[in-house]
Order: C-alpha cells, then structure tokens, then sequence
C-alpha cells in the first residue's frame, strides 16, 4: 500500500504542506490496517499531491526568502548598494539614464529594420542555385562564418574607430551612432541569415513544386509561396535574437556616445553607489518584457488563423 | 502528329533508372490513365512532361513543342500544362481565393477583380464558393483537393495532369474529387491520370497503359486493359486489382 510516509516526511521541510501531506499519509496507513483499500489509496493519493506542494510552493519560498536575506544582510549594504534609496529617488538621475537609454532604443529600432533586410539578402544569396551562383554563394558564406565567429564588441571596436580612423571610402566620416548601427547590423545580420535560411529550407520542396507548376517563376515562387511562410516560422527564434540584440546596443558605449551605460557609470561615479546599474536594467527590462509578450501573442494570433479546425 | 508525343523517355536518378524508354502519345480531348504498382514511374513520367523532372533522354512535345531539355522555357510550359497532386500542396499562409488568384495574377497577368471572378466562377461550379476566404487547414481533404484543381483550372491549361490525387483521402471523400473530374472528361479537358481507382480509370479513360519497371507494358483501350489483357503481367496485375475488391 502506497502511503507516501517517506515523501510526507521530506515535505516537512516546507511545514505548511509538509504537515498536510503526513496527515493524509497516516489517514492512509489507518485505512489500509483496517483493510479499506479503495479509501486508503485516495488518502495516499492526497499525501503525494500535497508532498508535491511541498517541493513546487517549497523551493519558491525558499528562493525568495534567500533573495531577502540578501538584500537585507550587513545592516543592508547590498540594498544600498545596488537599489540605493537615494539615487532611485532621484528624478533627475531617472531622466539622464532615460535619455542615454533612448539612444540604444534608437540604434536598436534601426538595427533591427536593418537586420531583417539584410539577414534575408544573406540567406536568400546562400541558397541561390546552379553552377553560376557560386561565387554568390561562398561570399555570403564567408560572411556568415566571420561575422558568427568575431565578437559583437570587437566589431563596434573594428567599425566604429576602425572605420573612421582609416577614412574608409563612403563610409568615413559617419557619426558613431551610425557606425554602431552598422556594426551590430553585420553582426546579427548573419546570425539572423541563418534563422532566415533554417525557415526557408523547413518549407517542404513540394510547396515549390506547386508553385513552379503553376508557371511562377523562381524569384516569384521566393517571393509569394517560400519566403512568407519560411519568416512565419523564423518568427520565434528571430524574436530572440532581437532580445540579444537589444541587450547588446549595451556594448556601444565604449565608442563614447552618451548611451544608457555611460550614463550611469557617471552617475554612479558621482554618488558612490552601483544603483544606476539597477536603474538601467530595469529600463532594458520594462522594454523587452512587454515586447515579448506581444510577439508571443501575435504568433498565438497567427497560428489560431491559419492552422484551425482538425 | 498526336497533341502529346513522348518518345523514348528515359529517366534516371543517380544509379537508379525509374523510366527506360516510355513511347506514348496522347490525342487532344484524350483522358490517358496510367496505372502500375507504386515504383513503376506513373508519377515520375507526369512529372517529367511538366519538367518538375528533367529527362535523361528523349523528346516531349507537346501540341509540336518540345517541353523539356535546354533553351525551353519551362515557366511558358507550365502554364499550358496543369498538375494536380496526390497531397494537395495548397498554399497554407494563402485564403482559397488567393491560393487560386495568385498565378492567374502573377503569370497571366490578370488584374485582381478578374482574376478572382474568374476563381469564384470556379469555386461556385464545385460547390465551394463559401469557403472562398477560408485557409486550407479549415478544410476537409476532398475540399482541399478540389481547391487544388480549380487552382490548376484558373491558368485555363490545356493539358491536365493528375497525380494520384485520391490516393491521400478518406475512403468517402473520394467520390467528390472524382465527380469534378468526370466533368472536365466530360467537357473534353485532355488528362492524364496516374492513379489505383481502377473503376474510375476503366470508366473515363479513352486509353489505359499498365507501366511495369520503367516501360508501358501494354496499353489500349479500358475493356482490354481490364477485361481481357494481352499480357501476363498486366493480367496479374489486374487480377490482384480484383481480388482485392478493387474493380
């Protein structure tokens, strides 16, 4: 007979279920000597629900009153430190942090229309056909392998003085926003080339069949049946490059610009503390957050449109 | 010379040869069935002569043109030459409107509303005019079938191809992709049909050829293919076909 008395037992380290899930147990062990076995399972039954209570409910509480125990500790200098009364209450730090911040929003919004168009360039140029193409193909290849295998700050580094140092033709004498925008577009241009090029080869070869036999040409076929439904399906892992892209416009700072991390480094610097750190994750956070949720429920959107029914 | 000439066909997939010199010709207003067991090259020899496949050796004409090998342009081909596949291929981010409408408008150069006048014409002879602005995946197998030939009809081909296009469906779905097809015999649309609904095929058709490993093993008209066979093989065949209920 099944009582559960070992796991009622460990659920005690969370007494509010632990004592429950032992009381059932009991219960069950009660009624199963008296030979009452349909009951005495329903009462084991509830001392393995409420010991699961116990490790779900249990590890939360535990994490959180280790997360308090944190920030409340050596008289609550951690507290001070990163979530200083202070500098949060300060209006006008809260507005220089802001402004720095609506400089990465800026390279990030460019970036991203940038990084759509050119990640499909990329991969549409990697999977062109025939002989001819090659030289096409190894290009973008190249491309790809480089820019994946070079780190995002390295290429701020190399574009942003690089770029300006070398008077590069057409390029030379841009603003350092834009070279940051122009580095951090080589860069998640050719992550995202391949989530484009994951999506294009998931549309199964008879959808182009279809298309071809209708007398669609290739660009056309590309352009209406492949390439719609291969960006439906690169949504959700776009998504999350555009997360990581987002994040790292945190990297463009070391060109020097006012973005959000100089500015609260100098904020920091000034008042002793790390708060403006805190302050500045909680603007990339109030950003991304409510962005993801929205792409997911546009996606939930989509699929309840298209793939009803059976 | 017949409207569809296939002379000595050859196709190949790296080692393995799946046609070994097919010879047929097909007349205009012909229905052509092709039946065989699976592997026999049915669907490989209508692929060909829509040039999804390219041929190893040998012509295809149609209507005099030769319609595969180099400097033909297949897209001008296709748009002659309709296919329907045995598992539909709708397009899924596409309503049935716009699944029909796209290559009427994108090839043909149709302007929107006449493109789709002509696609609810078409969609109101089959009895789907309603679910014109429905996706695929909100229909049945047989509707999505029969939006797959309007889609095919919407480019007014002159040659129709059918790939086993009820061999995907539900038993009782059957009868409605059939019916739309005895009506385009019936209004002399010429078809080639590879297919295993051998009553269909002994009822529409105004040849029948048995493929067996790459060749026409024997053709001739539908009382001979199924009543009284020249060939052993094809007389096996057959009498499998029957045995099992099939006939």
């Amino acid at each position: 007979m099944l009582v559960y008395r070992k796991a009622a037992l460990a659920a005690l380290l969370f007494p509010p279920t632990g004592v429950p899930s032992l009381w059932y147990s009991f219960k069950a062990s009660r009624l199963a000597a008296r030979g009452d076995t349909e009951d005495a399972r329903i009462e084991g039954e509830k001392a393995r629900d409420w010991a699961w209570y116990s490790v779900g409910i249990g590890i939360a509480f535990y994490a959180v009153l280790f997360g308090v125990w944190l920030l409340t500790t050596n008289g609550g200098s951690v507290r001070n430190v990163f979530f200083s009364h202070k500098v949060f209450r300060d209006w006008d730090a809260w507005h220089s942090i802001l402004k720095g911040f609506l400089i990465n929003v800026k390279v990030f919004l460019v970036a991203e229309v940038l990084v759509l168009v050119w990640a499909l360039i990329v991969a549409i140029m990697r999977m062109l056909p025939g002989k001819a193409c090659r030289p096409v193909r190894f290009l973008a290849t190249v491309y790809v392998d480089v820019f994946r295998g070079v780190p995002s700050l390295l290429v701020i580094y190399i574009v942003g003085l690089g770029f300006s140092q070398a008077n590069v033709p057409v390029v030379g004498g841009l603003s350092d926003q834009s070279y940051a925008i122009i580095a951090l577009t080589f860069t998640y241009g050719a992550y995202v080339s391949e989530v484009y090029r994951a999506g294009i080869e998931s549309v199964h070869w008879s959808q182009t069949a279809a298309s071809r036999s209708l007398g669609l040409g290739y660009t056309q076929t590309l352009r209406y049946v492949v390439v719609p439904q291969a960006i439906r399906r690169s949504i959700p892992p776009l998504l999350n490059d555009f997360i990581g892209l987002q994040k790292d416009t945190a990297l463009i700072g070391v060109l020097g610009m006012l973005e959000v991390l100089n500015r609260a480094r100098f904020i920091n610097n000034s008042k002793g503390t790390l708060a403006a750190y805190s302050m500045a994750a909680i603007l990339f956070l109030a950003v991304t957050i409510p962005f993801t949720r929205w792409l997911d429920a546009l996606i939930r959107r989509q699929q309840a449109r298209t793939q009803a029914g059976q | 010379m017949a409207f569809l000439e296939i002379r000595d066909v050859h196709k190949q997939f790296g080692e393995t040869v799946v046609l070994k010199g097919i010879n047929l010709e097909v007349e205009l207003h012909q229905v052509v069935s092709l039946i065989g067991a699976s592997g026999s090259g049915k669907s490989t020899l209508l692929r060909c002569i829509n040039a999804l496949e390219t041929i190893s050796r040998g012509v295809i004409r149609l209507d005099g043109d030769r319609v595969n090998g180099r400097g033909v342009d297949v897209d001008a081909v296709r748009r002659e030459i309709g296919i329907v596949f045995q598992s539909f291929n709708l397009f899924p981010h596409m309503t049935v409107l716009q699944n029909i409408t796209l290559a009427p408008r994108k090839v043909l150069g149709l302007g929107a509303e006449a493109a789709e006048a002509r696609a609810i014409e078409l969609l109101s002879r089959i009895g789907l005019k309603e679910k014109a602005t429905e996706y695929p995946d909100r229909l049945s197998g047989g509707q999505q079938q029969r939006v797959a030939i309007v889609r095919a009809l919407a480019m007014e081909p002159r040659l129709m191809l059918l790939d086993e296009i009820t061999s995907a469906l539900d038993p009782e779905l059957v009868a409605e992709v059939l019916n739309i097809v005895r009506d385009l015999a019936r209004d002399g649309m010429t078809m080639m049909l590879a297919t295993h609904e051998m009553g269909f095929a002994k009822e529409v058709s105004s040849k029948v050829c048995f493929l067996h490993q790459g060749l026409i093993h024997e053709e001739g008209p539908p009382e001979q293919i199924f009543g009284d066979p020249r060939e052993e093989r094809t007389r096996a065949f057959v009498q499998r076909i029957i045995d099992a209920g099939r006939l």
